[in-house]
């Protein structure tokens, strides 16, 4: 009787575990993000929309059935602390594909471990070095500096600006944006007459922006992330300037507003669409893709989802395409990101083909202007 | 070289060095009192602000209101840090005493990342922001109040080493701690006493600096160093010569920014601080001292 009793409690178990070997296996997806540290403006963003996207993903069903497992680690934004923890995503929780690092530093450190390991890595930097050359594992979802650069000189252009000042931060956001302000200014028949940087801790840059006034530039042209801008945007206001500032997509959100007040209006950046979302004319491709987005992430974490989480959010999307349209391996889901043609993202819409793994075009960027305290599109 | 360009520099400086000023006094009090330097200093700074901003948002006090409750916090937080992680040790050497300074410096910025996030935030300016033009030059609003206050923090200070019993006798500590003592000055006070008021200057420092260049839970780190500059370059004194010292860097700073580079700002304050140590380490207005045997 007990025997009986044991070995159909045996025959019960293994029945179990058929099953739930029937039913599809997860699919692992690492994701490496600076949720802490220096950088956490862009990690903590990226994981929750991460999350959030997972979570979506597989209450609907999952991917072909199989549901969506994400391994998320913090990196801090430490570039060795990123390889060990991705050698650790392989190794140990053997992810078929990785989502991140948050910063260009983290990611140029990572490459190498995906390309010997070949695991598809999906960066959510922006750093024009992580896909140019192109390496056969390594794809990103954010835009290049290039061309949010290239943004603001097209609309300089258009209105004749030939003389501009730069005033940038001296950390790896400005440094690289001074870089390309710099080399793309030629080509648009713009002189960068005056090349002026603060530290990231700064809190006064009257200073700088004295200089420039003496130099009488046509435009000026500031790049960081917060709080500098609004400090600088303050500042301008304080001196009465009244040459025209622009700004990068570094402060393309509410909270720069919510930081320069006043002196916000009338800035203008090349932004990422998710900032606009709901200005957006109904034919635009991107529309539905980034409502979506920004509902979603507000529901979640009753915050603005901007375009950091957009970044985490494309990739994730940009995995479960390619899952769909067949990858069930680490090497079928590179050959099938590579095949993304067309997928309206909230970075922009991306195809990425043999030769291009940013996949963004010009229209990823729109020019936006501070009026009447919130951001508007310019014309 | 415009002369409205130049006034410009000197008043954004000056305004900056204000603040470098108040900070610098908050540092050489303790060290007077008790021979350490205090690297929390920055921290208090900090949390000036950010407590201000905690009872105007959170608890939606008015500013007026807002501003003595984050002064009345940090310096209770300055009391405990002293009862906490001064007082009870058993050896107090200096290099152990700047060592937990500097822990309690890191602990007291993690606790406010954790309770306040990482964000910036701003603060509403005391009285606008209308430009104030002056010469060819403009100041806001602001940076009168940060001028006046500064002022009258140093002249109340003044007043109360020279013509307050506990002053006296701090300023008696700061001479000689043993001979303090024997007299009857009940030192460990003293260096209570030095906490509270470094604390809450610095507080104060940070709750009028706030609304112009923003606050978050890591402001403190810069602008502490920035103050100990200008302790140094006054020699460590708790009056007149600290804030010459801030007021000299602040203008150095700015003229550097403006004149010669950008990049250099930071890179003047910090050579500044070497050369003052190399070659007058008594401070820019300081007798040298004779070693009696």
């Amino acid at each position: 009787m007990r025997i009986r009793v044991i070995s159909s409690l045996i025959v019960l178990g293994s029945l179990i575990v058929a099953t739930a070997a029937l039913a599809a296996a997860p699919i692992k997806i690492g994701a490496l993000f600076a949720v802490t540290g220096p950088a956490s403006f862009l990690g903590e963003p990226e994981r929750n929309s991460a999350k959030m996207v997972v979570d979506e993903i597989n209450a609907a069903g999952g991917v072909k059935g199989h549901k969506l497992e994400l391994v998320v680690y913090d990196t801090s934004g430490d570039a060795t602390k990123a390889v060990q923890l991705a050698t650790r995503l392989i190794k140990d929780d053997k992810v078929l594909a990785i989502i991140g690092p948050s910063t260009t530093g983290e990611s140029m450190a990572v490459i190498p471990v995906a390309e010997k390991d070949h695991i598809p890595l999906i960066s959510c930097s922006a750093g024009i070095k992580i896909t140019e050359p192109v390496k056969r594992w390594v794809f990103k979802t954010a835009q290049n500096d290039t061309l949010a650069v290239g943004r603001i000189y097209q609309q300089l252009q258009k209105q004749r600006v030939r003389r501009v000042s730069i005033l940038t931060v001296s950390d790896g956001f400005g440094s690289s944006g001074r870089e390309q302000l710099k080399a793309q200014a030629a080509r648009f028949g713009i002189t960068v007459v005056s090349d002026d940087t603060y530290g990231p801790k700064d809190t006064d840059m009257t200073a700088q922006l004295t200089r420039i006034r003496g130099i009488k530039p046509d435009a000026i042209i500031c790049w960081g992330t917060n709080p500098g801008p609004a400090v600088i945007a303050r500042n301008a206001r304080q001196l009465g300037l009244k040459i025209p500032l622009y700004m990068s997509h570094g402060v393309s959100s509410r909270k720069f507003i919510e930081l320069a007040g006043d002196a916000a209006e009338g800035i203008r950046i090349p932004s990422g669409k998710v900032l606009v979302a709901g200005l957006l004319p109904k034919s635009d491709p991107q529309k539905k893709s980034l409502m979506t987005f920004v509902k979603d992430y507000q529901r979640h974490y009753h915050a603005e989802g901007d375009h950091f989480a957009g970044h985490a959010w494309d990739a994730v999307m940009l995995l479960k395409g390619a899952i769909e349209r067949g990858g069930n391996s680490a090497a079928t889901i590179r050959d099938q990101l590579e095949k993304t043609r067309q997928f309206h993202g909230i970075g922009g819409t991306f195809t990425y083909s043999a030769h291009d793994h940013a996949g963004l075009g010009k229209d990823a960027f729109v020019l936006v202007e501070v009026k009447g305290r919130d951001w508007v599109i310019v014309k | 070289m415009q002369f409205d360009q130049l006034l410009q520099y000197t008043l954004s400086g000056l305004s900056t060095g204000a603040i470098y000023a108040l900070i610098g006094i908050g540092f050489s009090i303790i060290y007077n009192a008790t021979g350490i330097i205090n690297f929390a200093q920055g921290e208090f700074v900090m949390l000036g602000g950010m407590l201000t901003l905690f009872f105007l948002e959170t608890l939606k006090l008015p500013l007026w209101a807002a501003i003595p409750c984050a002064v009345a916090a940090s310096t209770a937080a300055g009391m405990l840090f002293e009862r906490l992680a001064i007082r009870p040790l058993r050896r107090p050497t200096p290099i152990n005493l700047v060592i937990i300074t500097i822990g309690g410096s890191i602990l007291i910025r993690g606790l406010a990342m954790l309770l306040w996030g990482k964000d910036t935030h701003s603060i509403p300016s005391f009285s606008g922001d209308d430009p104030i033009a002056v010469g060819g030059a403009t100041i806001l609003p602001q940076h009168l109040w940060i001028m006046g206050i500064t002022l009258l923090i140093v002249a109340a200070n003044k007043f109360y080493f020279y013509h307050t019993i506990s002053g006296k006798a701090m300023r008696a500590c700061s001479y000689n701690r043993r001979a303090a003592g024997l007299v009857g000055i009940d030192v460990r006070r003293m260096v209570l006493f030095s906490f509270i008021i470094s604390s809450a200057m610095g507080s104060v420092a940070g709750i009028i600096v706030a609304p112009l260049t923003m606050t978050a839970y890591d402001v403190g780190v810069m602008l502490g160093l920035k103050g100990f500059c200008a302790a140094i370059i006054g020699g460590m004194s708790s009056g007149g010569a600290t804030v010459v010292g801030g007021l000299l860097l602040g203008v150095l700073e700015s003229l550097g920014a403006g004149l010669i580079s950008s990049g250099y700002k930071d890179a003047i304050a910090f050579i500044v601080l070497l050369l003052i140590l190399f070659v007058r380490p008594q401070g820019l207005f300081g007798k040298a001292q004779s070693e009696r045997v």
